[in-house]
């Protein structure tokens, strides 16, 4: 189709924070996508500078409202390497409990109320419960099973209080935590049938060659702990981190983007840890995902919100699985002294790996920060999507294809306050003036 | 007669405050029946023209696009509610006011020419009135739920403005400062949380600012009594309420004791 075409969208709905889409067709071809980040800059890096080491966790979960422990994880977790502490036992399990709250949260907001509206024609979750007052509610309640675990383990739901660097102020009793367990065996029960109806939505055909991304651990699906590894021969420390990633500043974002050296574009999230890690899902897990028709490695990043669901399921059964092992430990935390060195931390938040680095003086005051949060590491992959999604359906009217590339966007649940720390869109067609 | 309609707007901040609207599960869609949700860009692709006559704001102001974005919001509001510590004072990312900006932006960016902010975060009854205040890091959703249902009653919202130490009494907690020598600044801070800190063996870090004639100076010297030195008081009062009068006075105050007493 030849002739100018132009559609803008001021902000995206249903993703979390500000950022904005500019795409430019020329005679039918795709010429430029541009996927940028106006939230503005909060500088948590530079007002980090000069202070305690121990108020790392608190402040850092509010770069994000939606995933605060994957930002307390990742700073108690850098601060303990610095010092060389060793949390692990009952203080260990804990905190894969409250990761498993934040993931059901999250996941469980994204799929129900974000992303699901539009696989189903609709603008929001409100106006979805016309059709489908069961299933929304069936997503509410889900979502809060999520933050109950938030609750009794952090205190409460959004930016929880009870996280330290070597492990809690006060540890839950076995009766608080067995509180959870009847509604965690219903959760159990909805995730699977969460699973069934995300597999029922029509998916575009897309097959991407991503350079898949996450920790993977040995023994265990990945929540704090782990090598960071991928699909294409990455294998590395944690602490090597910046030896292999780089982050770039471009003008049109607030955000910076983030690349693998000598490859370029990578993919962090629930696609890289399912398609990493799967055989260290639970066995219902697996059979689950396999019923949903996903293989073991998962290309189209539309079928995301399947995966997620599967990481929904996964987490209900390990917080069951922790809950019923559950001996609470002698002390809360793990005593330790601070030391002049560097410290790195990377943990799985619910959209990807998010790497925290920190250098601390002798008096345990923060010198200098860095966070590389998961939507900034996904951006080029977006835009990537973007390209192959407008290419395939570039003859559609302007409308659909607008709902096609939010979608589109909205496949890696992008956080964007965390990204930088809007979403407008804009498609402009037209034809080369020669 | 139509239902009211609400809009919810985002500025500088986490998405955590307008996500406890999103985190009223049992809730959201009894609300969803009694209010029509008319802007709320998070939760809705929809957008229905305004004015509207309740709107939540999160956020400080932070750049001049912003600064100009507020007027207009309050423009298309009848009753505008402040939400969260970024809105209410200007939140953590207030600790820029005290800061060289120009400076942070080379620390954060590797090309600060990209970058257009102002120098300062602002709450937002700096720039236009706000008819309600509603405090904390994060708000708690039961205080939301309070103000929307006082709005959708034409009543003034039930919102306690005494301090934590009224909640840690209520929740029968034993004084963590007096039992356990933690410091705290639960006696400073206003109630809305819960006491939730004392609640969980550790002191009050302020998330909901400084309570109604909060004496700080008093606190101050019981702190001081524990071994926290006014290095320490600086950074207890320059948190998420950094820039709340009370608590930026006090940070100031020990700020300057520092400088006359020697480097910290």
């Amino acid at each position: 189709m030849n002739g100018l075409r132009q559609i803008a969208v001021d902000y995206l709905a249903r993703v979390e924070g500000e950022g904005s889409l500019k795409v430019t067709v020329v005679d039918g071809q795709v010429d430029d996508v541009q996927f940028s980040i106006f939230e503005p800059p909060r500088f948590f890096e530079a007002f980090l500078r000069g202070r305690q080491h121990t108020e790392a966790p608190d402040i850092t979960a509010r770069i994000c409202g939606i995933c605060p422990i994957a930002y307390q994880m990742s700073a108690v977790h850098a601060m303990e390497s610095a010092f060389g502490v060793e949390v692990g036992g009952a203080l260990r399990e804990l905190r894969r409990l409250i990761y498993c709250g934040e993931w059901i949260e999250s996941h469980t907001l994204h799929v129900y109320l974000l992303h699901a509206p539009g696989f189903l024609g609709s603008p929001s979750a409100v106006h979805m419960a016309k059709d489908h007052r069961d299933v929304v509610e069936q997503g509410l309640r889900l979502k809060k099973v999520g933050n109950e675990i938030m609750r009794v383990v952090g205190g409460r739901e959004i930016h929880p209080i009870n996280v330290r660097v070597g492990g809690f102020y006060r540890v839950p009793t076995r009766r608080e935590l067995e509180a959870l367990v009847p509604e965690l065996e219903w959760a159990r029960d909805a995730a699977e049938r969460t699973i069934r109806f995300v597999a029922g939505f029509h998916y575009p055909d897309v097959e991407q060659d991503f350079e898949l991304v996450s920790l993977s651990h040995p023994d265990e699906y990945p929540f704090n702990e782990g090598r960071i590894v991928s699909n294409k021969g990455l294998d590395i420390a944690v602490s090597e981190f910046n030896d292999h990633f780089t982050e770039e500043h471009v003008a049109r974002s607030n955000a910076l983007h983030s690349r693998i050296k000598g490859r370029g574009a990578y993919h962090v999230g629930p696609l890289a840890r399912y398609g990493l890690n799967f055989e260290k899902l639970t066995p219902r897990a697996r059979d689950l995902a396999v019923e949903a028709g996903l293989g073991p490695v998962v290309r189209n990043p539309f079928q995301s919100i399947i995966v997620r669901s599967v990481e929904v399921l996964y987490a209900v059964e390990e917080a069951l699985r922790i809950i019923d092992s559950y001996t609470p430990p002698e002390e809360p935390c793990v005593a330790y002294r601070p030391r002049a060195a560097v410290g790195h931390g990377a943990s799985e938040a619910p959209r990807g790996m998010l790497y925290h680095r920190y250098a601390i003086d002798d008096d345990g005051r923060i010198l200098d920060a860095q966070i590389t949060p998961p939507t900034a590491q996904n951006q080029l992959t977006i835009e990537d999507d973007l390209r192959v999604v407008l290419e395939q359906h570039i003859d559609l009217p302007d409308d659909e294809l607008q709902w096609l590339l939010e979608q589109t966007i909205r496949n890696y649940d992008p956080c964007i306050s965390c990204a930088t720390h809007f979403l407008d869109l804009q498609i402009e067609r037209k034809e080369r003036t020669t | 007669m139509a239902a009211p309609t609400l809009a919810v707007y985002k500025f500088a901040s986490c998405d955590g405050c307008q996500l406890s609207l999103l985190d009223l599960e049992d809730e959201l869609l009894a609300i969803a029946e009694v209010i029509q949700i008319a802007n709320f860009p998070e939760a809705s692709r929809e957008v229905v023209d305004g004015p509207y006559d309740l709107t939540l704001v999160e956020g400080s102001i932070t750049t001049a696009h912003d600064a100009r974005r507020i007027v207009e919001v309050r423009k298309q509001s009848r009753f505008l509610v402040a939400i969260g510590a970024c809105a209410t004072a200007g939140g953590i990312q207030a600790l820029r006011n005290w800061a060289d900006v120009a400076e942070f932006t080379r620390v954060v960016y590797a090309n600060p020419q990209y970058i257009n902010t102002l120098s300062t975060s602002q709450p937002i009854s700096e720039l236009v009135p706000v008819d309600f205040e509603l405090r904390g890091c994060p708000i708690d959703k039961g205080q939301l739920l309070e103000v929307v249902t006082a709005f959708l009653q034409g009543r003034k919202p039930d919102i306690p403005t005494y301090s934590v130490c009224v909640e840690c009494k209520l929740r029968g907690n034993p004084c963590v400062m007096v039992a356990k020598g933690i410091p705290c600044l639960g006696p400073v801070t206003q109630a809305g949380c819960g006491a939730i800190c004392p609640s969980f063996h550790r002191g009050c870090y302020g998330c909901f600012g400084p309570m109604e004639s909060a004496n700080t100076e008093s606190l101050a010297s019981w702190w001081k009594q524990l071994g926290v030195e006014d290095a320490g008081l600086v950074d207890a009062f320059r948190g998420f309420n950094a820039w709340a009068s009370a608590f930026r006075e006090a940070s100031d105050r020990h700020e300057a004791a520092i400088e006359i007493g020697g480097p910290r």
